[in-house]
């Protein structure tokens, strides 16, 4: 990717695949969002089974220095279970909308996880010791028979087999009507917000039985709805300031000193239309499915269903970069709009800082990955404007051996190695990545399986 | 959704085969393309999950195609011309449409005012409902709420039309909004039990997802019945009767 000599791009290599094997899917089993902590030690996959998978990575081995730690299996719990509304005869679906880390405070990790209604802090926390030598227990817990203790002694901690235990320490319910499809922990750590199609809550972090709307796009008549909220993120910075994206493809800034409700933007940020473009599918295509701050909280990141586009927060009308992510499905959005595969929400993320380079930076936030269909994923880097595709695949993956990249042929004659649009598989749609915060590690999930990548050292 | 590669190819097929011989002769009409397009949003509409609420974005982003078709027709008068169109291809693609519509419409027709997409799931069963639809298609609108469906029939009326169709509209949006407190009583005295029927639901989810294919006009005729057949033959007694009352004034 980097400009200086040839030798310094990135070269991607398979590291780990987790899930099953074989093809038929477990509906309970499909990966709804990955996410990584603040250090990157943890990754965490949410399913559509309501189950969150955390992954630990191994501490370097200092003899084996040509690649990094590898991910195993840290702690697995059911994070949300099923529900009946009763009142509406629907089910409420425990699949995992969305999983964001607190920044770590003490030996135990914190999260948020969220379904469509409910949002869940979660504690994960490690035991390693436990007393032994009470006084009235047998180390079994049966109690002692009184007449036998004829000694007074204090237990002391031995260790024990490791063992991580997660418990839910706050319950966040009954604030969201519509689906919840974004949470966002502020920058003071206290407060994060939730947003549902139509309305965005503010909570603190300690308080579950009270939340404060701060946007309402419902209209008053039903009738009237055009529009929906498609994600929302807080500023990296300020803690006053948060973004939402909506189904017009427009994203509005708003800062919450201004008033109570938020529902006047301070700043709206809209592309106007490419009249040669348009088309019925103008709007769907439009429609952000995922927007992400920069770092520096200076440029955000949006994904439409075509393309990827970086903003700058000082510019409203136009943003200052679009990476095509897969330009070719333009002609064959009739068909896309048939099967559904049009309202697909793809999401999108940007490239930590890479402490192994540090003679030679990948800056922070200068690439930029999403995924697509046939299980592709695309990365752009944004000095040297190149691109590559790559497939998340168990064939040819052998560890260290270098991705090689992938070519879409869109129209004419073929070439050898390149698939046509039209043997795309649709099915095989990476919706979420993650980059590593620190490192050139990527996690790529297909729709069952979860794909681990590293650059390749030396 | 189940697609291996891309199966249809609606407006897809414009850049690619432009001047062939044989490009030419299946480009359809630009008319039949956006009354295909507004035919399978209005199907998607109504193809909602029985047992989990429907995606809003979804059904919001749809809707508005939905507006964006009809006011574009509306503005080049096609909107009053289907109605007129009597032969060739226009009119079974009316058809596909209507077929599904009328079923819905039948229920309009009982009186109930049933939400809108808890009566379209159970459409899809009964095939006896396709003749009656024949005939209700010469029949002037008799539905008293208005829906979306009996706008495709009162065509005389484009100002009527829209006002109609957006109410109609309005509908599926209430209910996808699933209903404000208000209304709860009305939601427990109108639905029909049998949609708590669990085999009802299952078997109108089935057919639905069978629906979701869209193959165009095969898919449409070849739909299963089961489980609410009484239900069918008893609506259709009525029908048949209030269409002998059109037929014979």
């Amino acid at each position: 990717f980097l400009g200086a000599g040839g030798g310094n791009d990135i070269q991607w290599c398979f590291s780990q695949v987790k899930g099953a094997v074989d093809d038929d899917v477990a509906e309970a089993d499909i990966i709804s969002t990955v996410e990584f902590n603040h250090s990157g030690e943890l990754l965490a996959t949410g399913d559509k089974g309501g189950r969150v998978v955390i992954f630990q990575q191994e501490q370097e081995n200092k003899t084996q220095s040509h690649s990094r730690g590898e991910y195993n299996v840290y702690s697995t719990f059911q994070s949300h279970e099923p529900e009946f509304d009763y009142l509406k005869s629907l089910e409420i679906e425990e699949k995992i909308n969305k999983i964001r880390w607190l920044p770590q405070k003490n030996a135990a990790q914190f999260l948020l996880s969220t379904n469509d209604k409910t949002i869940k802090l979660w504690k994960i926390s490690e035991r390693d010791k436990r007393p032994e030598g009470y006084n009235l227990k047998e180390e079994d817990g049966r109690y002692r028979d009184p007449t036998t203790v004829t000694t007074l002694r204090v237990p002391v901690f031995r260790p024990m087999d490791l063992m991580v235990e997660a418990s839910p320490r706050r319950i966040f319910a009954n604030a969201h009507t519509y689906h919840i499809n974004s949470i966002s922990i502020n920058s003071d750590y206290e407060t994060y917000l939730s947003a549902d199609d139509l309305r965005i809550n503010l909570w603190h972090l300690e308080i579950t039985d009270r939340s404060f709307n701060i946007v309402d796009i419902k209209p008053a008549n039903m009738e009237e709805l055009t529009e929906v909220i498609t994600a929302a993120e807080f500023h990296p910075n300020s803690c006053n300031t948060f973004v939402y994206s909506s189904s017009k493809g427009t994203i509005r800034l708003c800062d919450m000193r201004a008033s109570a409700l938020c529902d006047r933007h301070s700043k709206l940020f809209e592309e106007p239309e490419d009249p040669s473009n348009r088309s019925f599918f103008s709007e769907i295509i439009s429609s952000i499915s995922d927007v992400k701050f920069s770092h520096s909280g200076r440029y955000m990141m949006t994904r439409d269903y075509l393309s990827v586009k970086i903003w700058d927060l000082n510019m409203e009308n136009r943003p200052v970069e679009t990476y095509q992510v897969h330009e070719y499905l333009r002609s064959k959005l009739c068909s896309l709009y048939e099967n559904d595969c049009i309202f697909d929400k793809f999401e999108c993320c940007w490239n930590g800082s890479d402490r192994q380079r540090y003679f030679l930076p990948s800056p922070p936030c200068s690439i930029v990955m999403t995924g697509s269909y046939n299980n592709f994923f695309r990365m752009f880097d944004r000095n040297t404007k190149r691109d590559i595709t790559l497939e998340a695949s168990r064939e040819n993956n052998k560890p260290r051996t270098v991705l090689k990249p992938r070519k879409v042929c869109a129209s004419g004659k073929r070439k050898k190695d390149e698939i046509s649009v039209d043997s795309l598989d649709f099915n095989k749609k990476i919706l979420h990545t993650a980059w590593h915060p620190k490192e050139n590690i990527i996690a790529v999930a297909t729709t069952n399986n979860l794909y681990i990548f590293q650059d390749k050292m030396n | 959704m189940f697609v291996r590669g891309l199966k249809r190819k609606c407006f897809d097929g414009e850049e690619d085969i432009e001047g062939t011989l044989a490009g030419i002769k299946a480009i359809p009409s630009y008319n039949l393309q956006r009354q295909s397009l507004l035919d399978m949003s209005l199907v998607k509409l109504q193809l909602c999950h029985m047992l989990v609420e429907p995606n809003l974005c979804r059904s919001v982003l749809i809707a508005n195609t939905v507006r964006q078709i009809q006011e574009e027709m509306t503005q080049d008068g096609t909107w009053q011309m289907i109605n007129t169109q009597s032969t060739g291809q226009a009119s079974l693609d009316r058809l596909v449409s209507t077929d599904i519509l009328c079923r819905s419409s039948r229920e309009q027709a009982e009186g109930k005012h049933v939400p809108g997409y808890s009566t379209f799931n159970k459409d899809f069963q009964g095939d006896q409902a396709q003749d009656s639809s024949e005939t209700m298609s010469t029949a002037p609108s008799v539905q008293g709420p208005r829906n979306l469906q009996s706008n495709m029939w009162e065509m005389e009326n484009p100002q009527e039309n829209k006002g109609t169709f957006q109410k109609s509209l309005d509908q599926i949006f209430e209910t996808l909004e699933n209903k404000s407190p208000n209304s709860v009583e009305d939601l427990f005295s109108e639905v029909d039990n049998s949609y708590y029927d669990l085999d009802t639901m299952l078997t109108g989810m089935m057919s639905n997802t069978k629906m979701g294919h869209c193959d165009g006009l095969e898919t449409f005729s070849s739909t299963t019945t089961t489980a609410s057949n009484s239900n069918c033959k008893s609506d259709l007694n009525e029908l048949d009767h209030i269409v002998e009352i059109l037929v014979e004034s």
